[in-house]
């Protein structure tokens, strides 16, 4: 109890730290929205009988969104508060370290939400993306939001051991999440890409964020299409959840206070 | 008299380098006790084993009846630290790390108090980037007093301050220490060693050379004093353990005044520089 009201504070104070960097807040919420923009104006062309390219960009655009709200906030911010000394000073504290994580997750889950909503109704508004058309689809984008959220929270605070310090966490971290994009479907048609480097995006979250997101804004006679010719919602969810595990005691085990 | 810290034997190395050589030391609840050494004898790395923050290669420690390695979150609930260096939470504003704080402790003080208490009223509502370096000191003090601690470690923590800054601190860390604080200190200022501590002791290459009050560290009580005047001939200094006895004399052989005359003791600097002298 005491860990999650002060898990609650630490969220409070972490949204305020949040919403005061400008650059963050541009960078993570707005970045993918100009990218949706700019990729959407210019690859209008349809890709099957009623799918654009634009609504098979932003479905994994959103997906994408997750990784960067969790996974790439968090390599990155929390190395730079192992620099700063927040995490020395905190360890110093009667805080239950459990709070600072929940604090993470709180951000993250605002920051997620806000960056899908725009996307959606961006999407909507300017590239006929569809809204799901079924209760069971709108079911399923919220375990893929909650899921893939989790997912990305977990990684980016295990990742965050990775980095010697805050300046090159960015460095590492920007390069390896626009990569994965590439391999998983985001900025080209998943299918057309090598096989290779379908087997290797296969691995991680993202591939399966992506897809079931497109199975989510994407009328049901694109399944076809993917790469086993359906959408794969069972394994989705099962990778996922097995990511969402293996992440979260990848943290617990490799976390760092400090930069030794 | 009731032990806060205990330390038997305690040593540490790093990649081989012995940076700890066992030592023994025994901090009383409620007194100011400060560490002096050069830099790099150790003192960061003793208080750092002591919060907890480091582990020792050998030895017995206690801090308030546990042992810092495995220190819990109820055992940091009654210690207080104010760490060397940070630069956290540039875009919240004082109170709002200071409140903040405050929940993480069973029974932390009033926010407001303490943010009064450190000097910082005047930039309660203003963002922590735009501190000055003492102030940021402050406000490092305020988050380490925040959850009325037992024990306060203090790392160097009037680096930065002007003349009338340390003078306050002094005054509030007496204060503390007149509440039942005890208040562990390192410094490189002799002057603070020396206004604040019941006691100190000397780290040197890893080893305490000396564990004694300010007034008789090295002997200082019993050391001569230094007496220095000016006649036709030039300047004169003498040492005497009997400086009233040799100044009535000299002033026997002047008509008046000795012009120049000044009678000092050895400082707490004159003393500790001579303890250390060859051995940083």
């Amino acid at each position: 109890m005491r860990t999650l009201v002060i898990g609650a504070h630490r969220g409070q104070l972490e949204l305020k730290q949040f919403f005061r960097q400008r650059e963050s807040v541009v960078f993570t919420l707005l970045f993918p929205i100009m990218l949706m923009f700019i990729f959407g104006s210019i690859f209008k062309n349809s890709i099957a009988p009623g799918v654009t390219f634009s609504q098979y960009f932003i479905a994994g655009m959103i997906a994408s969104g997750l990784v960067n709200s969790g996974f790439q906030q968090l390599a990155i911010m929390i190395p730079m508060e192992r620099d700063f000394g927040t995490l020395k000073r905190l360890r110093g504290t009667p805080m239950p370290p459990l709070s600072y994580f929940i604090g993470k997750l709180v951000v993250v889950a605002v920051s997620v939400t806000i960056q899908v909503v725009l996307l959606m109704g961006f999407g909507e508004l300017f590239f006929h993306l569809h809204m799901p058309t079924s209760g069971e689809k709108w079911l399923r984008l919220l375990w893929l939001i909650l899921l893939g959220s989790i997912c990305s929270t977990v990684l980016g605070i295990a990742f965050s051991a990775l980095p010697k310090n805050g300046r090159g966490a960015s460095a590492i971290v920007s390069p390896i999440v626009i990569v994965l994009q590439f391999f998983s479907g985001v900025f080209f048609v998943f299918t057309d890409l090598p096989k290779w480097m379908q087997q290797l995006a296969a691995i991680f979250p993202l591939k399966w964020l992506t897809q079931g997101m497109r199975s989510v804004f994407l009328p049901d006679s694109f399944a076809v299409k993917e790469a086993t010719g359906s959408w794969e919602s069972g394994r989705i969810f099962i990778i996922l959840l097995a990511w969402a595990v293996a992440g979260t005691v990848l943290a617990v085990k490799s976390f760092r206070w400090s930069n030794k | 008299m009731q032990v806060a810290i205990s330390i038997r034997g305690a040593t540490k190395s790093y990649d081989g380098k012995s940076v700890l050589q066992g030592i023994d030391l025994e901090i009383h609840s409620g007194e100011i006790f400060a560490i002096l050494g050069p830099n790099g004898a150790g003192k960061t790395t003793l208080v750092e084993i002591l919060e907890g923050y480091r582990n020792r290669d050998g030895g017995e420690i206690s801090v308030l009846g546990s042992d810092p390695d495995k220190g819990s979150l109820e055992w940091r609930n009654r210690i207080g630290i104010v760490l060397q260096s940070a630069s956290d939470a540039g875009d919240l504003t004082v109170t709002e790390v200071v409140e903040n704080f405050a929940h993480y402790y069973s029974k932390p003080r009033t926010p407001g108090t303490v943010i009064d208490q450190v000097g910082l009223r005047e930039k309660a509502a203003s963002k922590v980037s735009t501190l000055s370096g003492g102030q940021r000191r402050r406000l490092d003090v305020a988050l380490g007093i925040i959850g009325s601690p037992e024990i306060l470690f203090l790392d160097e923590p009037t680096t930065g301050f002007d003349p009338e800054a340390r003078r306050e601190f002094w005054g509030l860390i007496r204060r503390l220490r007149d509440e039942g604080t005890t208040i562990l200190l390192t410094t490189h200022y002799l002057d603070e060693a020396e206004e604040l501590a019941d006691r100190v002791a000397v780290l040197v290459a890893g080893r305490i050379s000396e564990i004694a009050r300010p007034s008789e560290l090295g002997g200082r009580n019993r050391k001569g004093a230094l007496i220095s005047w000016s006649d036709a001939s030039g300047d004169h200094l003498e040492e005497s353990t009997r400086p009233t006895e040799f100044i009535a004399t000299l002033s026997a052989t002047f008509e008046g005044e000795i012009p120049n005359l000044q009678v000092r003791r050895p400082t707490l600097e004159d003393i500790y520089l001579e303890m250390i002298e060859g051995q940083a």
